[in-house]
């Protein structure tokens, strides 16, 4: 694919122009207004800005119901293939509004450049462990002091945070969005909470993996993801509180809040993953942003890692093992947070940003 | 009679088509525990003929219904039907279909269908036509799944050149498959292969040489074979064999499958001139919905089957977005430059239009009345001059829906020939609906025809082999 740039800001004109000119198509068809919120959105123009163009791509999300029920799909001169135009747009987007733009392309194309931070981490991580002076605590602390942690956990938090910060203004720019108000997160959370666009319109599931037939597999799996990582996001943020404000460190109980968000978010994730991970093997690569394929993989890998890593830990707890667990789980975790604004991960956050303009728009 | 098919598999049923009627005919032929093969001329990506292409189907209801809202009598339906066929329907079959599709929708439902409220645009349809949820080719997706959950037997690049038919009976297609003529042995057969219209030169028998220059809207793969090799035969025919349902379209559309995508909305809000500038007929004469159909054969009756609406800015957010663009001009001679129109012809037609246009109230959604005064054809609702740049200009051709020759059935879907019936030949969708449909078309029928006659023609069939 050539890539039309434009040296201001390296704008790739071809995602957008393409997805442009099958929405025009669509756009005088409507046959997909049923399947989620894309087609009743796009409705309210005849021609579509940039921005509008944007919009539209963050709201899809690849159900691909409206590719197996086209009738223009190639080898048809018209040539549609929504999923993958507003999936190349998307991608596009996250990559132009990352911060910093470069890491945008890198880590959402490759795979490899993936795997090339998680070893780089590991390694630094392995490293820290062995030349620190034992924390003298207990459990984890042990290994790794609780100040050493803390004074890497911070800024990995904090910066990813900042990056995300900054593409959602672009994106909100560009999107022309307006000040939110609580209606529009309450009708925007609760579609990220249901998935409500890949439900296919009607509840019946998307056509991921199963070509022209419906399923709710996909559904399942980042339902899954998506509770488990917000839980053992909950069970970090509740230990840490416990730690500081509460005064009651780490190790804790099996029965400890912490524990329990943690151990059900770590098992959620791991299978959700490793579905995941698994359905996109089984789908067809050239309905998404096929370039990113790799990326897309690496990342879900990654998060299985992270949930596997984390599982092991709670098995191997008081065992010589951890000292090996503990880098390479935080290694993953530290990576994981890192590549947030330049992985599959940023989706979330734009997906959100989408349905939050969409209830605006909406009205 | 051996009866070995492609895979060695002796058949009950053989369905000719692979559209929506085929499909109704192998899934209730199939339940009814017949071992069916569907063959299908065209490749996979582009099966279902034209029922890919469509969005609804017409159903009575006596209360609301799935996505139907308020009621829909047989009574009404059949009005609707006798107004827009000029009373060129047989009454008998036509009342079982209108009485038949209220059944048909929670069949649809229970093999696969799914149904979505009417679309943006279309909502004067959403009473008496049930949307199906991503068109037709998403119905079509889901009967092929049903029907093979069945256990019936697909094959695609499979076109049947010839119905082997002995005295009265059916005894096999020879098929072209996979470049290889064969013989599909069956003892019964469902002709389900749609029209004619694929076929450009029959057109142009039929119509006369101007329908060379037509657009067909949807499959290439309808070109007839079976029709004409059963007319040949002797079997009855139905229907006029000079006519097809022609609307007018955006004359950029490719000649085959162009679908639903390259109908325009915005001939009631224009004028429209043909290739020498001249108006030819009024364009206000009532709402689209009513007119469309009108307007394939008087575009098809202007020189070289073409003519272009012309609109100005005033107009241009009044209708459902083209597919294609419009060509785009600040000054009507631009504009007559990039249509290649005579200049001072189309200048003095806009003139005179605008000349005879008077103040009044414009309500785009409904009959208004503002008609021109002393305007040859006149224009008699919706006439505002065309004076607001940018003018706009959107190119029609006449784009061929549907042929209406078709087989003769009786209410048991049953093909007949001079002397009687055939004993185990049933005909449903496009090749039978002639009887029904002589003329015009009635939004979403062809559907409603295809799902009652393939469902009784495969339970007929099923009934005859069981
Ligand atoms: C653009 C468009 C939109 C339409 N919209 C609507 C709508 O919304 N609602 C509605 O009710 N109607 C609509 N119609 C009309 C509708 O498409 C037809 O009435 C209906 O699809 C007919 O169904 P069928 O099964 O008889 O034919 P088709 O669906 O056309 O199927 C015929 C099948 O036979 C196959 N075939 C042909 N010749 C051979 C051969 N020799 N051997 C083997 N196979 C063969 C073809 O490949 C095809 O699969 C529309 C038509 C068009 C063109
Ligand atoms: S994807 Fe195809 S069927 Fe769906 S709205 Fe677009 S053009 Fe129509
Ligand atoms: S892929 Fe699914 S979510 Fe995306 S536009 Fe198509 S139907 Fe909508």
């Amino acid at each position: 694919m050539s890539v039309n740039t434009d040296s201001s800001n390296a704008r790739p004109l071809d995602a957008i122009a393409e997805a442009r000119r099958q929405l025009e198509v669509c756009n005088a068809c409507r046959y997909c207004e049923g399947f989620c919120s894309v087609f009743p959105a796009m409705t309210r123009q005849k021609a579509f800005a940039d921005g509008d163009i944007t919009h539209l791509a963050n709201l899809c999300h690849n159900c691909r119901g409206c590719f197996y029920s086209c009738q223009y799909t190639p080898p048809h001169e018209f040539d549609l293939n929504i999923p993958a135009a507003l999936g190349n747009a998307r991608q596009e987007s996250w990559s132009r509004f990352a911060f910093p733009s470069a890491f945008g392309k890198l880590f959402h194309e490759r795979g490899v450049a993936v795997l090339a931070a998680v070893i780089v981490v590991t390694i630094l991580a392995i490293w820290l462990v062995q030349s620190f002076p034992l924390g003298g605590g207990e459990g984890f602390y042990a290994f790794i002091s609780h100040n050493v942690m803390i004074s890497i956990f911070i800024p990995a938090f904090v910066f990813p945070f900042f990056a995300i910060a900054v593409g959602l203004r672009r994106y909100w720019r560009e999107t022309g969005g307006k000040s939110v108000g609580v209606s529009h997160l309450i009708i925007a959370f609760k579609d990220a909470a249901t998935l409500r666009n890949l439900d296919g319109g009607q509840g019946q599931g998307c056509n991921f993996e199963k070509t022209d037939r419906y399923s709710d597999t996909r559904r399942y799996a980042h339902q899954a993801t998506m509770y488990g990582f917000l839980l053992c996001f909950a069970a970090t943020t509740v230990a840490t509180l416990m730690h500081y404000i509460l005064d009651m460190p780490a190790p804790y109980s099996l029965l400890s809040l912490p524990k329990i968000l943690g151990l059900t978010g770590g098992v959620l994730l791991c299978l959700g993953t490793a579905k995941l991970a698994y359905l996109k093997t089984k789908a067809d690569a050239t309905l998404g942003p096929s370039r990113v394929w790799g990326g897309e993989m690496a990342f879900i890998l990654l998060l299985f890692f992270v949930s596997a890593t984390g599982l092991v830990l709670y098995f191997v707890t008081g065992t010589t093992l951890v000292e090996w667990m503990l880098p390479l789980h935080l290694a993953s975790v530290f990576t994981f947070f890192l590549l947030t604004p330049y992985s599959k991960m940023a989706h979330g956050f734009y997906r959100l940003a989408a349905l939050v303009r969409e209830a605006q728009l909406k009205r | 009679m051996s009866s070995i098919g492609p895979d060695g598999i002796q058949w009950d049923l053989v369905v000719v088509g692979g559209g929506n009627a085929a499909l109704c005919a192998a899934i209730t032929a199939a339940e009814a525990g017949a071992r069916v093969v569907v063959l299908e001329s065209a490749p996979k990506t582009y099966r279902g003929g034209n029922s890919r292409h469509t969005r609804n189907f017409r159903c009575m209801h006596r209360g609301p219904l799935s996505v139907l809202t308020d009621e829909y009598s047989e009574d009404e339906y059949f009005e609707d039907l006798l107004r827009v066929t000029k009373g060129k329907t047989d009454e008998n079959l036509a009342r079982l279909v209108i009485r038949t599709s209220e059944e048909c929708l929670p069949w649809m439902e229970d093999h696969g269908v799914r149904f979505q409220p009417s679309l943006s645009g279309t909502l004067s349809l959403s009473r008496t036509n049930a949307f199906f949820l991503g068109g037709g080719k998403a119905l079509v997706n889901a009967y092929y799944n049903t029907a093979e959950d069945l256990g019936v037997q697909v094959h695609y690049d499979a076109d049947v050149r010839h119905v082997g038919i002995d005295a009265n009976r059916f005894t096999h297609v020879e098929v072209n498959l996979e470049g290889k003529t064969t013989r599909v042995a069956g003892k019964a057969v469902v002709l389900s292969s749609g029209g004619f219209q694929g076929d450009i030169d029959w057109l142009a028998d039929a119509w006369g040489p101007a329908a060379r220059n037509f657009l067909i809207r949807g499959t290439p793969y309808n070109k007839g074979v079976v029709l004409r090799d059963m007319l040949d035969q002797g079997a009855n025919s139905v229907g006029d064999p000079t006519q097809c349902h022609a609307v007018a379209i955006d004359g950029r559309a490719p000649k085959f499958d162009g679908g639903i995508v390259t109908r325009l909305d915005c001939v009631p809000f224009s004028i429209v001139v043909n290739q020498d500038g001249a108006r030819f007929y009024d364009e206000g004469e009532d709402v689209w919905p009513k007119r469309y159909a009108i307007w394939g054969r008087l575009v098809a009756a202007q020189p070289e089957q073409v003519a272009y609406s012309v609109i100005d800015s005033k107009s241009f957010d009044l209708f459902m977005p083209s597919v294609f663009r419009p060509e785009k001009a600040e000054t009507l001679e631009e504009l007559a430059g990039i249509l290649n129109l005579p200049k001072d012809a189309f200048l003095q037609t806009v003139d005179d239009f605008n000349k005879g246009c008077r103040d009044g109230d414009f309500h785009p959604t409904e009959l208004d009345g503002l008609a021109t005064t002393n305007v040859e054809p006149a224009k008699t609702n919706w006439a505002r001059p065309i004076d607001a740049p940018p003018y706009y200009a959107y190119q029609l051709r006449p784009g061929v829906t549907f042929t209406y020759l078709g087989l003769q059935v009786d209410e048991t879907a049953r093909v007949s020939h001079s002397d009687g019936q055939y004993e185990n030949v049933w005909a449903a969708g496009e090749i039978m609906a002639g009887s029904i449909l002589g003329e015009g078309y009635l939004a979403g029928f062809g559907m409603t025809i295809g799902t009652v006659f393939g469902r009784i023609a495969g339970k007929e069939a099923a009934a005859h082999v069981g």
